[in-house]
């Protein structure tokens, strides 16, 4: 792809600046060396991890070890891996896609996204050059799986209070390792585990890569899960465990940098991971309604399913398109980066980084959206879909975890909201000009002027009036509570929410333009309808959450006037959203599937 | 050992078939197209006669630019290099020529195909093929062996097997269980961009036949479900509705 007239917008700017449909990267623009790529994870799912969901599910003994030892043989472990280390070179949206596409393999997706994001990137993103080369040619290729020890029983969302102890051998030459470990996906078949723990009273994490084979290392049996069942979970104990000392991963105390940073990539790609789920549980649920027969007609005629239907598909559609546009962001900022003379390693790191605000808003919004998907699909099945013996059920408890793990939503919510206010503390980004602009323009007379009546004109005003309806809430907020304001759970979570509503529905908007700019309007009127739908949502669901934190902080007249300007900011000319989803659900049960 | 194997570009097997120009054209418009499955599985054995450096892997197909991408996923699944033939394959007769024509001087020990393509359920090219450049030619067979230039042959016949022997170069079409089809790896995938692919013009071959119209089948009617416990029912709707009794 052309990059090079490209407007770059950075990490978290997209409250505030306008980006261009030209500028994104949308899935329609999938090269024919991806998709085939793409083809390749789908019909490995259909040849080896479909007709054996049950037997994986039973954790039945060595089955997930040879299917990854499968998708090894394919290449499936190595697809980011630089081609120095076996793997094949390819760029971060073409791994994002891979994901999506085995994230429909339920506890499959789990092993292996677990092995090759936060089992692999640790070593490869932070790793010498001697760790490099011992380790990741052999996880790519699949030869050993990997495993990656964070969490302990009193330390979740609080990773740094981590209690596992690395003390110095007496000769110096091993790191003796003490302590116990949580919720490890893959423990049971995994060689090598990247492990954070404080050296001595260090006030920081250290990460180490520890081999199965150096000893002192004992498992608890599997935990019994909601879902995700076939997904080795155990926990994982670490008694006098000697790690050679040239294991401790990049500098002493940098451990608590290396798991923030590689949950970036993480949540990003549980993004994708969730897509592809979503997608699956979508054509089913379409499948069955036109199957299912009810006072002599396929339930797929009602209004009540296609309303389901319809909102499934935009939810996917419009999540899809902030996805990879977030994507190719970061391989834009990557290609930057190497072009200035930057260490591959540490370009993938800081091109996540930078668009950390995205990435965290991907994983809250991508794992609601399966959750979504999933609740209604259960309800489009019927009483069939609470039985186990139809594929709703299984569907229904392994998407939950997804709002779990990689940092609870929660956390994630707080994180958006955080990370772009130290980013507007340190003068990396300009909240603070554009946000006292809006507190002038309520002062003034509202805009009557005359309507634009170009291609999305009424949508891209609305679009700027949300930006416009968060930056008001959030400079408000920040005004009122100054450094308190961490505190303000509540309202961190309204903000957090109507920035994340700016992002998905700005994302669609400019799918939909892009698409429209290279076929004709008619060719891609559903399209827009899925944007369309989804902004008109997108702007009640914001005056909610607004008035929600306006009313919990503002009095008086100041509050009179901040609910006006919020209901002047979520305006938008109304639309008949019953026939647009209508559309997008008589395609959806013509094809029988998910076909966007 | 040289192998030719021939594949077609077919439409997706979900693929909703509607037709155009008063119904004498299959509508393409959002078809998506694949590699004819049989001919995966042809193409699957072909390779694994071939591995360890016995041989090459040579896929051809008759199609206008846009089968490109089914040529080069068969590339990705394991053939060394690939020949179009630029022309639209207007029938059997059309194809079996045109294949002819440029294997007549490849030097091949065996052209393989699946035993027909999933669009028009032919199932007539390679035994015209091998008519055409006067080979022997095998249909639907199960299985295949090789000794020296012999290849040992199972053939699945009514009510048992035939065992064949016959000598390089002939024409086989494959049955299902030949070969698992392959799924291409990353590899593969990769390597498919820079194999050779070969564009050849097609020749002047006589239009024996063209299509007059498709028709749809006809939709299947309704299912009507009658309690177990009312026989009289079930009669009477046989009778009266169905005129079957």
């Amino acid at each position: 792809m052309a990059t090079t007239d490209k407007t770059l917008t950075k990490g978290g700017e997209f409250l505030i600046k306008e980006t261009l449909a030209q500028d994104i990267f949308i899935p329609e623009e999938w090269t024919e060396e991806q998709k085939m790529i793409a083809q390749t994870c789908v019909d490995f799912l259909e040849a080896e991890v479909n007709p054996n969901l049950d037997r994986i599910d039973s954790q039945e003994e060595g089955l997930m070890e040879s299917l990854m030892n499968k998708a090894g043989e394919l290449g499936l472990l190595g697809v980011s891996v630089p081609e120095v280390y076996g793997g094949f070179g390819k760029d971060f949206n073409s791994s994002m896609l891979v994901t999506e596409k085995v994230g429909a393999g339920h506890s499959f997706a789990v092993a292996l996204s677990a092995h090759t994001g936060i089992g692999t990137l640790p070593i490869l993103y932070y790793g010498n050059e001697e760790q490099k080369a011992k380790y990741i040619p052999k996880l790519a290729s699949g030869e050993w799986k990997a495993a990656y020890c964070l969490t302990e029983p009193n330390a979740g969302s609080d990773a740094n209070s981590g209690k596992t102890k690395a003390k110095l051998s007496e000769d110096g030459k091993h790191y003796i390792i003490n302590g116990q470990k949580m919720w490890i996906t893959n423990a049971g078949f995994a060689d090598v585990f990247t492990v954070f723990a404080k050296i001595d009273d260090d006030e920081n994490l250290s990460a180490f890569i520890i081999e199965k084979s150096f000893g002192g290392i004992t498992m608890n049996p599997e935990e019994h899960k909601m879902g995700i069942k076939g997904s080795s979970t155990r926990q994982v104990f670490f008694n006098d465990c000697k790690v050679p000392v040239e294991n401790l991963l990049s500098e002493r105390q940098n451990g608590f940098k290396i798991a923030v940073n590689i949950l970036n990539i993480g949540r990003i790609k549980l993004c994708a991971s969730a897509i592809g789920a979503c997608k699956e549980v979508t054509s089913k649920a379409i499948n069955y309604s036109n199957e299912r027969i009810q006072f002599n007609i396929p339930i797929s005629k009602y209004g009540a399913i296609r309303y389901k239907l319809a909102e499934m598909a935009t939810k996917i559609w419009c999540t899809e398109a902030a996805a990879y546009r977030a994507g190719q962001n970061i391989d834009d900022a990557y290609d930057a980066l190497v072009a200035g003379g930057m260490d591959s390693g540490k370009a993938k790191l800081k091109s996540t980084e930078q668009y950390a605000v995205e990435c965290a808003v991907l994983k809250v919004y991508g794992s609601e959206t399966l959750d979504y998907v999933v609740d209604e699909g259960v309800q489009i099945y019927g009483g069939m879909g609470y039985s186990a013996e139809a594929p709703m059920d299984r569907a229904y408890r392994d998407a939950r975890i997804n709002r779990i793990f990689e940092g609870t939503n929660e956390i994630n919510r707080l994180l958006t909201v955080d990370m772009m206010l130290k980013r507007a503390m340190k003068g990396e980004l300009d909240l603070m000009t554009p946000a006292m602009n809006v507190a002038k323009e309520l002062m003034e007379i509202p805009d009557f002027g005359a309507e634009d009546d170009g291609f999305f004109a009424k949508e891209k005003k609305a679009l700027l009036n949300l930006k416009k309806a968060t930056l008001m809430v959030a400079g408000s907020a920040v005004q009122k509570f100054m450094m308190t304001l961490a505190k303000e759970q509540e309202i961190l979570m309204n903000i957090a929410d109507m920035a994340s509503l700016v992002y998905i529905a700005e994302s669609a908007l400019l799918r939909a333009e892009k698409l429209a700019s290279i076929h004709s309007e008619a060719e891609v009127a559903l399209q827009i309808d899925m944007a369309r739908v989804y902004l008109h949502e997108s702007l009640d669901k914001a005056y909610i959450q607004g008035k929600e934190a306006i009313n919990s902080f503002a009095e008086g007249d100041e509050q009179r006037m901040m609910l006006m300007g919020l209901r002047r900011f979520t305006k938008i000319e109304p639309m008949n959203l019953k026939e647009a989803r209508q559309r997008i659900a008589k395609k959806l049960i013509e094809e029988n599937k998910y076909c966007f | 050992m040289k192998i030719l194997v021939c594949i077609s570009n077919v439409p997706d097997t979900t693929t909703k078939v509607s037709f155009n120009n008063n119904n004498t054209e299959f509508n393409t418009n959002g078809v998506q197209f694949i590699l004819n499955p049989y001919d995966e599985i042809a193409l699957a054995r072909a390779i694994e006669l071939t591995e360890g450096g016995k041989g090459t892997v040579t896929v051809i197909n008759v199609g206008l630019v846009d089968t490109e991408p089914t040529i080069r996923k068969a590339l990705a699944i394991g053939a060394d290099d690939a020949i179009r033939i630029n022309a639209a394959p207007s029938d059997s007769y059309f194809v079996a020529k045109q294949l002819a024509e440029v294997a007549k001087s490849g030097g091949y020990d065996i052209i393989m195909c699946g035993r027909e393509s999933i669009d028009y359920n032919g199932a007539q090219v390679p035994s015209m093929l091998a008519e055409v450049l006067d080979y022997p030619s095998i249909s639907l067979i199960k299985k295949i062996e090789f000794t020296g230039n012999e290849a040992q042959i199972d053939r699945e016949i009514e009510g048992g097997k035939e065992v064949i022997t016959v000598s390089t170069p002939f024409v086989v079409s494959t049955a299902e269980g030949v070969a698992e089809p392959k799924i291409p790896n990353m590899r593969g995938i990769m390597s498919a961009r820079t194999k050779p692919l070969q564009v050849v013009e097609p020749v002047a071959v006589e239009t024996l036949s063209s299509f007059t119209s498709f028709e749809m089948p006809t939709p299947r009617g309704n299912v009507k479900l009658i309690s177990a416990d009312e026989p009289a029912k079930l009669v009477e709707a046989l009778n009266a509705e169905a005129k079957v009794i």
